[in-house]
């Protein structure tokens, strides 16, 4: 019998329903290799085809050919069909098919303007290993950024551990942080090893399991608003990366900053792969 | 004089008793859930080996992260005191204490009596501490004490990230699949938090002679990373986890 694997965010693919790729002039791809996650993304005419998220898992090489399979499946489109694509993430340099790497951070940039509309100025990034604020202008060019990439906490894999020890899923983690009557005081430790000994420590004191993940998503929520607080926050603001689907973290995000995330109507994880599609694309352009 | 120095840590709760200035009795014992259940099985050990009963004990002090935990301490002392006190009645040529806990790193700076002059502590992070190499030992499917042993069979050094056990966790699991070999991985490891140890000890500026204290120096592998990059000596008490308490109940002698 296997274990349940809390810390297994849902996976998913999506085609747009009304389009048709062969009326295309131009189809392009992202790709973003995560170390935890990795999207692929195809455009037609700069407008979202289809697009694919999985989880990395430790063959990352390989990662960025499943993703984009997935992501093709059901279209009738095939790889050959796509005239140019840009890798991005940390496992860049491992999107076989890509034609030009380019750093996430400009994809990122990019990648929010585009989902979020051209009043975007500052895009917080929270993905698998990783936390970014970004900086972009009306076109969603990079004026600045900061990134935490050397310590768990505020990242993905802190959750997925929290959600581990809990036995809770990662989908469901953000919903039961906000379960609780009154906010309690958020665990002393941002790191997450200790944190999590904290948190044994809470469970055996009687504590239910959504005031325990209050009290880490809380101390998360904090480390997070110090990295924007550092750079700067101006609206409007914009959440992506796969924690951005987390309600506790953005409801008390947003509490603390005193300001709104704008509402995502696309998936926040694409968010790197779109903007290299959309970088695909005027490099395609370029080309012709 | 009988005094008495009880170090409660993250993990272990250490009790140290002397006569005189003699070692007459000593306890580790594991903190557990319950500290104060812990408090008593330790003093019940330390106090039969001491052969001493509670009150004949003229002075208790406290020491580690649990030292308020301790009713019947007259005085508590922070960590850095401690084992500043006890490096230097251990060998009077220490003038570096590196002393690595279960969850947390430190680096001292002492005089010729033992003095502080300077400190580095991380505590925030468990990168460069016990807690680190209990994570990775689990990733390696070994015991703690056999990650050690183990990390000195290896051939080669490998790259990996330094800074965090939970991303060197995941990263284990994609180095596993890479089929690097056990013992360079557990090299790897070992390199890891010598490197975060390493940076402490050169915010406070490292003077020979070096003493390695605190239940991590016991893992072989480690002290082989960290005398590799501190190239130097390094001295390591036969009990380095109970150097904070020795310290504790010598300054209770009140010298």
């Amino acid at each position: 019998m296997t274990m349940a694997e809390f810390w297994r965010w849902t996976e998913s693919r999506w085609t747009a329903p009304d389009k048709d790729w062969k009326k295309a002039k131009i189809i392009t791809a992202g790709v973003d290799v995560g170390s935890v996650s990795s999207q692929a993304v195809v455009m037609a005419d700069g407008e979202l085809y289809c697009y694919a998220n999985r989880r990395t898992g430790s063959d990352s090489p390989n990662s960025a050919t499943k993703a984009m399979n997935w992501a093709l499946e059901g279209t009738g489109l095939t790889l050959d069909k796509i005239q140019y694509t840009v890798g991005t993430g940390y496992g860049r340099v491992n999107v076989p098919f890509a034609q030009r790497a380019i750093t996430e951070i400009a994809c990122h940039g990019r990648g929010a303007n585009f989902m979020y509309g051209p009043t975007v100025r500052t895009v917080l990034d929270m993905g698998g290993q990783d936390c970014k604020a970004i900086h972009i202008d009306e076109k969603g060019k990079v004026t600045n950024f900061l990134m935490n990439d050397k310590c768990a906490a505020g990242t993905g894999r802190g959750l997925e551990v929290f959600a581990d020890l809990l036995g809770v899923s990662i989908n469901e983690v953000g919903e039961l942080s906000l379960q609780v009557a009154e906010e309690p005081p958020p665990v002393s430790s941002t790191c997450v090893v200790f944190a999590k000994s904290e948190a044994s420590g809470l469970l055996r004191e009687g504590w239910p399991k959504e005031k325990v993940i209050a009290a880490y998503t809380s101390a998360m929520a904090h480390r997070v608003v110090t990295l924007l607080q550092r750079i700067g926050l101006k609206p409007d603001f914009a959440i992506t990366g796969g924690i951005a689907k987390n309600i506790g973290v953005v409801s008390r995000l947003e509490k603390e900053l005193g300001l709104k995330a704008l509402q995502p109507s696309y998936d926040t994880q694409i968010a790197g792969a779109v903007g290299a599609a959309l970088f695909a694309k005027a490099l395609a352009e370029k080309a012709k | 004089m009988v005094t008495a120095g009880v170090d409660v840590g993250a993990k272990t709760i250490k009790i140290i008793i002397l006569r005189n200035g003699r070692i007459i009795g000593q306890t580790i014992i594991p903190a557990g859930y319950d500290v104060r259940e812990s408090m008593k099985a330790a003093w019940a050990d330390v106090l039969s080996k001491a052969g001493v009963q509670l009150n004949q004990i003229d002075r208790i002090i406290s020491t580690g992260a649990g030292r308020k935990e301790v009713a019947e301490a007259n005085d508590q002392i922070t960590e850095v005191s401690a084992v500043a006190r006890g490096a230097i009645a251990l060998d009077p040529r220490i003038r570096t204490v590196v002393d690595v806990g279960a969850e947390e790193g430190r680096a001292i700076q002492i005089n010729a009596v033992g003095q502080v002059l300077d400190f580095a502590i991380n505590e925030k992070c468990a990168a460069g501490t016990g807690a680190f190499t209990e994570a990775m030992a689990r990733a390696l499917e070994v015991t703690i004490d056999q990650l050690g042993p183990l990390s000195l069979r290896s051939t080669k050094a490998v790259a990996m990230n330094a800074q965090c056990a939970v991303f060197a966790e995941s990263e284990l699991v994609t180095l596993v699949h890479s089929k690097t070999s056990k013992p360079d991985m557990a090299r790897a490891v070992h390199d890891a938090i010598a490197d975060r140890i390493v940076s402490l000890v050169r915010r406070v500026g490292m003077e020979k002679e070096v003493l390695l204290v605190g239940g991590v120096a016991r893992n072989v592998g480690f002290v082989e990373s960290l005398k590799r990059e501190l190239d130097t000596e390094i001295f390591i008490p036969e009990t380095p986890e109970t150097v904070s308490a020795y310290g504790a109940a010598l300054l209770a002698t009140g010298k």
